[in-house]
């Protein structure tokens, strides 16, 4: 499907032109946006989006109700195809991926509404995050060649080891639907991490989560960071996880970046606390 | 570890199931326990089951309800007994010749899949449901209009004319005229067949399952967006449960057809479609097992009804009713449940209580 760049019709995405990644002795960054946007019908929903995500970094972003910060997941993650600007995931144009090629080449996500294999079980779940690493044909499975049990055990031992992370390996025989709301956010994020990603997108981790699970969630996001030596973005509402945890948070309002760069810089930016708090009327002392 | 066991002996179970039950109704038959108008069914039944089977693969594994079933069975019958009829002189041996006819009967429908998954895979929901309904009608439509015959030069085809406009050479001989059917086949199909083609449909339906292919369509049917970010192709793998489901209906058709002595399109109607859904649905949508009950039971169960004479569909959709109400009723399950564990041995019952207790 790797086709050439296509006659662009008035609808499609704009390519890309003349990007030359920027390699700075190697550190070309997990995700680069330029211009990203996206118009539904009339309604200008994500404009003017620049955001690079490095190695390892978490990156937050946040921002109003409505402000097109799951929009822009589902740009990157081409569920929604952009109307105009490029994604450079690793240095490579995604302008012609679909979703599943985006998965290939290194983006996985989780959703905001939870979106699990609910009547499959847990192991079975991860396995299907697996499915690109596990490398035999359907009629392999069917007959049962060698490679088929390769594979499986393979999988079942990955699976069992993804999911110690979240100490979740007793689980493993459960049916999806059925595990508490908390241990099918968990299970998500296991399942993202079975694709290999690159850069792992969290819609809401912490969403419904109490404050002693938030932070034991926000513990293990670092732990994922560090034991996979991967980039993650993360979308929350919950200040305390974004500011203990981001490196680079970028704030989002009506589908227009007002604000990026670490913790303390967005804290005390002037258009944040505006958007978040309303604004200042003269002489009003803010408390 | 401990999950593959555990499907490994479900599946163990329905092997059984099936090898079991062959065994005794040999052994019935031998004794002579099993009337004639019941041995005649034995070969529709084994037709049935498979078709039933192949259906739970679309609509229980993959989840799309598919109502042209009956379609892919028409499909893998006139193919086959086409093929059957015209190897006759190319291969002598009987068996080797039914093989071939099922294979090409499947090949057949499995590519009258294809050519159908393409547009209708495309749908979701009721909408497929009504296409996979139309494709049915238009399968059965066509080979309604259709006329081969063979003579020393090969197969004729001709499509909406008549038998004559073959223009087959003196001894050519018409095969499928038109309405009118295939007429003159040979009864080749055998209980044994039937029960071999049954076998072999669950050991690829029940291993498509359990593997990394399976686990993709069963992903496809939870949740397509989430199957989709994790990277599984979504119209591959809705082809693969499609198109295999077909070829085993065809695979099904070929052995049901060689049942008889004559068969025409229209016995492939809607009704057998909804004949075989409603086995699936009784069975339980995903529950191999239940299908190959579901398929036998009510495939008997008319036969059984005969003595009612002019009450028989009337009780017979009676006992549907009642099977739907107790299979979906919870009482009714916990007093099964109560009663299987009388029945079973008291170490069961021990453990189960000591775990109750604890």
């Amino acid at each position: 499907m790797d086709k050439a760049i296509k006659p662009e019709t008035k609808l499609g995405p704009v390519p890309s032109t003349n990007i030359v990644p920027e390699s700075d002795g190697g550190q070309v960054p997990v995700l680069e946006t330029r211009d990203l946007g996206i118009d539904f019908g009339g309604l200008t929903a994500v404009t003017g989006f620049n955001m690079t995500v490095d190695r390892n970094e978490i990156a937050g972003l946040i921002g109003p109700n409505g402000a097109g910060k799951t929009t822009v997941f589902n740009l990157l993650t081409k569920v929604y195809r952009p109307t105009r600007g490029t994604i450079l995931l690793d240095g490579r144009d995604t302008h012609n991926m679909t979703t599943v090629k985006i998965n290939k080449a290194g983006i996985a996500r989780t959703f905001q509404n939870i979106r699990l294999f609910s009547n499959l079980s847990v192991e079975d779940n991860v396995k299907i995050g697996m499915h690109n690493h596990i490398n035999y044909g359907m009629w392999k499975g069917i007959l049962r060649l060698p490679s088929y049990w390769k594979g499986e055990k393979q999988a079942h031992e990955r699976a069992m080891e993804l999911l110690s992370i979240f100490d979740m390996q007793d689980l493993a025989e459960k049916k999806a639907g059925s595990l508490p709301y908390g241990a099918q956010r968990r299970l998500e994020i296991v399942r993202a991490l079975a694709t290999k990603p690159l850069l792992l997108l969290l819609d809401e981790p912490a969403a419904g989560m109490n404050p002693s699970e938030t932070a034991e969630l926000m513990e293990n996001i670092v732990k994922i960071r560090d034991t996979f030596q991967i980039a993650i973005m993360l979308i929350e509402h919950d200040m305390n996880l974004v500011m203990g945890i981001c490196e680079k948070i970028c704030v989002l309002n009506f589908g227009k970046i007002i604000a990026q760069g670490d913790p303390d810089t967005i804290r005390n930016h002037p258009q944040v606390i505006e958007a978040y708090l309303g604004k200042k009327r003269e002489g009003e002392v803010r408390c | 570890m401990i999950m593959m066991k555990k499907t490994a002996r479900s599946n163990a179970y329905t092997y059984a199931l099936v090898i079991i039950s062959f065994i005794i109704v040999q052994l019935l038959i031998k004794g002579g326990y099993i009337s004639s108008s019941l041995q005649g069914q034995l070969v529709p039944i084994c037709a049935y089951v498979v078709m039933a089977v192949s259906l739970n693969l679309t609509v229980g594994i993959l989840g799309e309800l598919s109502l042209g079933h009956a379609g892919f069975m028409s499909v893998g019958a006139f193919a086959g007994v086409v093929a059957c009829i015209s190897l006759e002189n190319v291969i002598p041996i009987t068996l080797l010749r039914v093989i071939v006819s099922m294979i090409t009967g499947a090949l057949c429908a499995g590519v009258a899949g294809v050519i159908i998954g393409v547009p209708v895979l495309r749908l979701k929901g009721d909408y497929l449901a009504i296409v996979t309904l139309a494709f049915g009608e238009i399968i059965k439509n066509i080979i309604n209009c259709l006329y081969v015959g063979i003579d020393q030069l090969g197969l004729h085809v001709s499509f909406l004319t008549d038998a004559n406009s073959l223009n087959l050479a003196p001894g050519g001989r018409v095969l499928i005229d038109g309405p009118l059917g295939i007429t003159g086949i040979p009864k080749l199909s055998t209980f044994t067949m039937g029960f071999v083609l049954i076998l072999i449909t669950l050991f690829i339906v029940l291993n498509l399952i359990d593997s990394r292919a399976g686990r993709a369509i069963m992903a496809l049917r939870d949740n397509r967006i989430a199957a989709e970010s994790v990277g599984i192709h979504v119209t591959k793998y809705k082809m693969m449960a499609f198109v295999t489901s077909a070829a085993l209906a065809g695979a099904a058709g070929t052995l049901f057809a060689m049942n008889f002595s004559t068969i025409i399109a229209t016995k492939f109607s809607f009704n057998t479609s909804i004949l075989v859904l409603v086995f699936v649905v009784l069975g339980g949508l995903g529950n191999i097992r239940g299908s190959i009950i579901a398929a036998t039971v009510l495939t008997v169960l008319p036969e059984m009804l005969r003595q009612f004479n002019t009450y028989r569909m009337l009780l017979y959709a009676v006992v549907l009713i009642l099977m739907m109400i107790a299979t979906n009723n919870d009482v009714l399950k916990g007093h099964l449940e109560n009663l299987r564990e009388r029945l079973l041995p008291a170490n069961y019952r021990k453990g189960k209580k000591g775990a109750e207790n604890g």
